[in-house]
């Protein structure tokens, strides 16, 4: 029953007026206008105080005390708290792994990066908190420091948390299929080293929290960009001591970008709640860039070793990963997420059975890192994709036959990949064949030959990507030994749950209420084209609620936006509403018409017969009645004209014993195509050619679909050549200001084809699956391929971003020296 | 000094940043601030004409000076063409820099009223955008350079 309710309306979807349409967005108006609510523009409440917090300019160092007094001497403070009343207050945040690691909103004991909070000043004002901050002496006693996760490992390391007694905050070694065989049958082995930078993709809007301590109810209020997952909420509670139901998390309308940034806003959240609580003001902190840049959040940086076996004929028999993510001094859920978010899609679009993943969790003097744009795909995919190139490279082979050779074909979706991953629908084929077709491969291969020629240096790199969308709750216990998995004590996660509410009022209007908490992407606009189809009616009609109250919105712990999941998940539990609707409405009609309810159905905003003519119901006229004269409602119907409906994906389970998951819900797919030119004598990269082709099932909104592709593609191109949250071998951070640490420009960016093919999803109502993270996942590996073979003739291979003109020039140079040696000694 | 049209007159601390001064002493929260250091220019006004960083400026600067600001762009109940066309050509997402791009793309417009592509991406580029990939912004500084140059 459940499933059949599931299966996609393709009629509606195929007669849809707006579904598909390019329906300019709801939100424009008010954020053109200079009328949007964001964290810093709300208050909510009146002479909240201002904090400013103090942090260490220390890497890694033991606190011996902290002296406030010249701080709360100065006018106009209120007051501090310390990591003292933190530990004497709150309780460490849970971790998602067994190693005792305690991490609370500040530093207690010692500090383990820069930039980590130890104090907070509450002041009438940010200028007086901030001259208050400068006044608060800290007894450091520094201790040796290490930041790179393989040195970290080795005997001898500085230790960062004495009681895990070494840097390793997890392993993890996962084996699917028979890799040892796999390698024993294999023609030919390729082993390769690679690295991943440590990014962010620094929405223009910083954190920002507001927190109210209401002492007689015992609720504390928190208003926060927060982005999800809803999870935080209760491990929040926790760490303050309060019941869940007595702290509120408010999100405002507007929230200035996140892209998995702001899910890491939690430990604030609790550090300026407890601030309002202990000095009994309402405290708002609103983070400035130089604190994002160096204590926010990021993804990882990555070393990892890969090899791959193989046939002759190019055929992948299995690969071996070797990762050491490095997460900082501590870890913060929801990491490991950065090893295991993909554990389903681990293979990838290619039909290999046989893989060994060996994933270490290590900590160094470094800020933290969490989920970013296309959390840990990025990372997995340049390094497949570029041992895909290898591989071709070492057969002879033509990169596009290698992966042909491997895809997963269109007749054996639904896929359940080795790893426990269900593809739930997709040609990889027909869309990357669409890719080749849109960037004319052969022509782009003709020139590149003639640039060859002429001694320039042109290349053209592929990429193929499975997309996941709607993160599995349950994804995260991979983490876990399957031993620990299997104590009785142990309870299993899964899920991935949304909620929409759907209301008529009495004259017929339609509000539909959401608890997602969008960053830019349009669910206001994308959910009344859906309302809008569903109900016969036109989005202009349809008013669309989307604030986040955890005391008003039906929610649970996966709610929130974040791995790509409205255009799948929300979207689901918007079409649901309605239909439960419709169907109350048509169940009313037929008590009204005395007609069985068989009989009808609703078309064009109205209860009618299904087939021949006679007497219709509109929505007003129902609701008017309905609302106007319960005594009219038949027997046994609720009053009011409203639906709640809570979508969750049936295939998310928790992990099972042998490692399997399916850590995501619906499965999109990728294929891209550049081709660049580099400057041997400046290391500059010119895209001259930039095709992406997506499959994310049914599009709602092709304008917004592409708007995220564009913003996605340029979050990736930031991480392969501009952006690296930088240390030096000290532990001192070097890229605290836009002035270093580089974001795109509009000069950086390139012009970008787009094309898209639709393989509907059959696990939700209208067949869409997400989009959001889109190309940011792809670009690193397709411009490092690219790139990688515009120097095939210098031999060089690029294994390291980002590419920086100085890393690039300098291989470069190395490789003309010993060429000119090589030509010399001939 | 004078915003969008309007006389405004207020006391604050020399330090104060024109933009503190801006959003919370006359309440309009339009202009954003995104870095506090006179990079990501989401905090761009108009002063005296010509495009400008509030956050590197301080309050008393402004003494009677003329500043515009994002709010001031709507006439009559009418979105600005300029606002008009980013909205057609989806020339924002979450909606954070695009007040400082549109002061900064009519600065643009005012000095070169038919810019090619490349003049429009050297233009916006001393505003971060992170969601839009700037092809949208490209797209509507570029439809509404004609409407703007005709003077509608």
């Amino acid at each position: 029953e459940r499933e059949r309710a599931l299966r996609p309306d393709r009629s509606l979807v195929a007669q849809a007026s707006w579904i598909g349409k390019s329906v300019k967005r709801v939100e424009d108006g008010r954020l053109l206008t200079g009328r949007g609510t964001y964290i810093d523009d709300h208050p909510p409440v009146a002479n909240a105080c201002h904090a400013a917090i103090v942090r260490s300019p220390l890497p890694h160092a033991a606190i011996r005390g902290y002296d406030l007094r010249a701080a709360l001497a100065l006018d106009g403070v209120v007051g501090a708290i310390t990591g003292e009343d933190v530990a004497r207050y709150t309780k460490p945040f849970s971790v998602g792994v067994t190693a005792p690691i305690h991490y609370y909103c500040t530093a207690t004991d010692r500090v383990r990066f820069v930039g980590e909070p130890v104090a907070v000043i509450v002041a009438k004002n940010r200028y007086v908190a901030e001259d208050a901050a400068e006044l608060v002496q800290v007894d450091y006693e520094p201790l040796p420091v290490v930041l790179d996760p393989e040195r970290a490992l080795e005997p001898g390391a500085p230790v960062l948390h004495q009681a895990v007694g070494s840097n390793l905050a997890g392993n993890r070694r996962l084996v699917y299929g028979d890799p040892e065989r796999a390698f024993q049958d294999a023609d030919v082995v390729l082993t390769e080293r690679f690295a991943f930078p440590k990014y962010g993709s620094t929405p223009i809007e910083t954190y920002g929290v507001i927190a109210r301590w209401d002492p007689l109810d015992g609720v504390c209020t928190v208003w926060s960009n927060f982005m999800g997952p809803f999870i935080m909420h209760p491990l929040t509670a926790r760490v303050l001591g309060l019941a869940e139901n007595k702290l509120r998390f408010i999100v405002p309308p507007d929230i200035g970008g996140s892209f998995g940034i702001k899910s890491s806003i939690y430990p604030y959240i609790a550090l300026i709640a407890l601030a309002a609580m202990r000095l009994n003001v309402p405290v708002k902190w609103i983070e400035d860039r130089r604190e994002h840049l160096v204590a926010s959040s990021s993804g990882t940086d990555r070393v990892a070793y890969r090899e791959v076996a193989a046939k002759k004929d190019g055929t992948i028999l299995g690969m071996r990963f070797k990762w050491l993510d490095n997460v900082g001094g501590y870890i913060r859920s929801p990491e490991p997420g950065c090893s295991f978010r993909p554990t389903g899609n681990f293979v990838g679009p290619y039909r290999f059975q046989n893989l060994e993943v060996d994933a270490s969790v290590v900590m160094t003097n470094k800020s933290l890192t969490g989920p970013n744009r296309g959390y840990a795909c990025g990372h997995l995919y340049f390094e497949t994709e570029g041992m895909i190139d290898r591989l071709a490279d070492r057969l002879g082979l033509d990169p596009i036959e290698v992966r042909r050779k491997n895809l997963i074909q269109p007749d054996q979706f639904p896929y359940r990949t080795p790893t426990g991953g269900l593809y739930d629908s997709g040609d990889y084929q027909a869309a990357f064949d669409k890719a080749l077709e849109v960037a004319g491969y052969a022509e782009l291969r003709r020139e590149q030959a003639k640039a060859r020629a002429a001694g320039r240096y042109v290349g053209i790199g592929l990429a193929l990507a499975v997309d996941p969308s709607v993160s599995n709750m349950g994804y995260v216990a991979t983490a876990l030994d399957p031993q620990f998995r299997a104590k009785p004590e142990y309870l299993p996660k899964s899920g991935a749950v949304d909620a929409a509410t759907i209301k008529i009022d009495p004259l017929g209007r339609v509000i539909a209420i959401l608890g997602t908490t969008p960053q830019g992407q349009g669910h206001q606009t994308v959910v009344s084209q859906i309302v809008a189809d569903e109900l016969g009616l036109d989005p202009p009609e349809i008013t669309v609620v989307d604030e986040m109250d955890t005391f008003t919105r039906v929610w649970s712990i996966s709610s929130g936006t974040y791995s790509s999941r409205f255009g799948s998940v929300g979207t689901s539990a918007v079409a649901l509403a309605a239909r439960k609707l419709k169907a109350k409405l048509v169940d009313y009609a037929a008590h009204l018409m005395d007609l069985p309810a068989a009989s009808l159905e609703f078309r064009d905003g109205a209860v009618r017969p299904r087939a021949g003519k006679g007497p219709s119901y509109s929505i007003k006229d129902l609701a008017g009645r309905a609302h106007w004269n319960t005594e009219s409602l038949p027997e046994g119907m609720e009053p009011a004209l409203q639906a709640t409906a809570v979508f969750g994906f049936t295939v998310a389970k928790a992990v099972d014993a042998e490692d399997r998951v399916n850590s995501s819900n619906t499965y999109g797919f990728i294929a891209e195509v550049m081709a660049v030119e580099v400057d041997p004598e400046t290391a500059a990269i010119k895209i001259l050619k930039y095709v992406t082709v997506h499959d994310a099932g049914t599009i709602i909104n092709p304008m917004i679909a592409e708007g995220q592709i564009y913003g996605g593609a340029l979050h990736g191109l930031g991480g392969a050549l501009y952006e690296e949250l930088a240390y030096d071998e000290h532990g001192q951070f070097l890229t605290g200001s836009f002035m270093d640490y580089l974001v795109p420009t509009a000069s950086e960016a390139p012009e970008i084809d787009i094309a898209h093919i639709v393989s509907p999803s059959p696990l939700t109502p209208l067949g869409s699956k997400g989009l959001g993270e889109s190309s940011s996942m792809t670009v690193p590996a397709v411009i490092a391929n690219a790139v990688s073979d515009a120097l095939a003739p210098l031999g060089i291979k690029i294994n390291e971003l980002p590419m920086t003109p100085s890393k690039l020039w300098a291989a470069i140079d190395r490789a003309c020296r010993s060429q000119e040696k090589r030509e010399r000694r001939a | 000094m004078k915003v969008n049209g309007v006389a405004h007159e207020g006391r604050c601390e020399p330090r104060k940043l024109l933009v503190d001064f801006i959003r919370e002493d006359l309440g309009l929260t339009g202009t954003h601030v995104g870095c506090e250091h006179g990079i990501c220019g989401a905090c761009t006004i108009m002063f005296n004409g010509e495009a400008a960083r509030s956050c590197i400026m301080l309050a008393v600067q402004a003494d009677g000076a003329e500043l515009a600001t994002v709010e001031g762009l709507m006439k009559d109940g009418k979105l600005h063409p300029l606002q008009e066309m980013f909205r057609e050509h989806h020339g924002l997402q979450c909606g954070f820099c695009t007040p400082g791009m549109l002061m900064t793309a009519l600065d643009l417009l005012r000095t070169n009223p038919a810019p090619t592509d490349r003049e429009i991406r050297e233009g916006i580029s001393a505003v971060l955008c992170r969601c839009t990939g700037y092809q949208g912004i490209v797209n509507a500084v570029r439809a509404a350079a004609p409407i703007l140059a005709s003077g509608r």
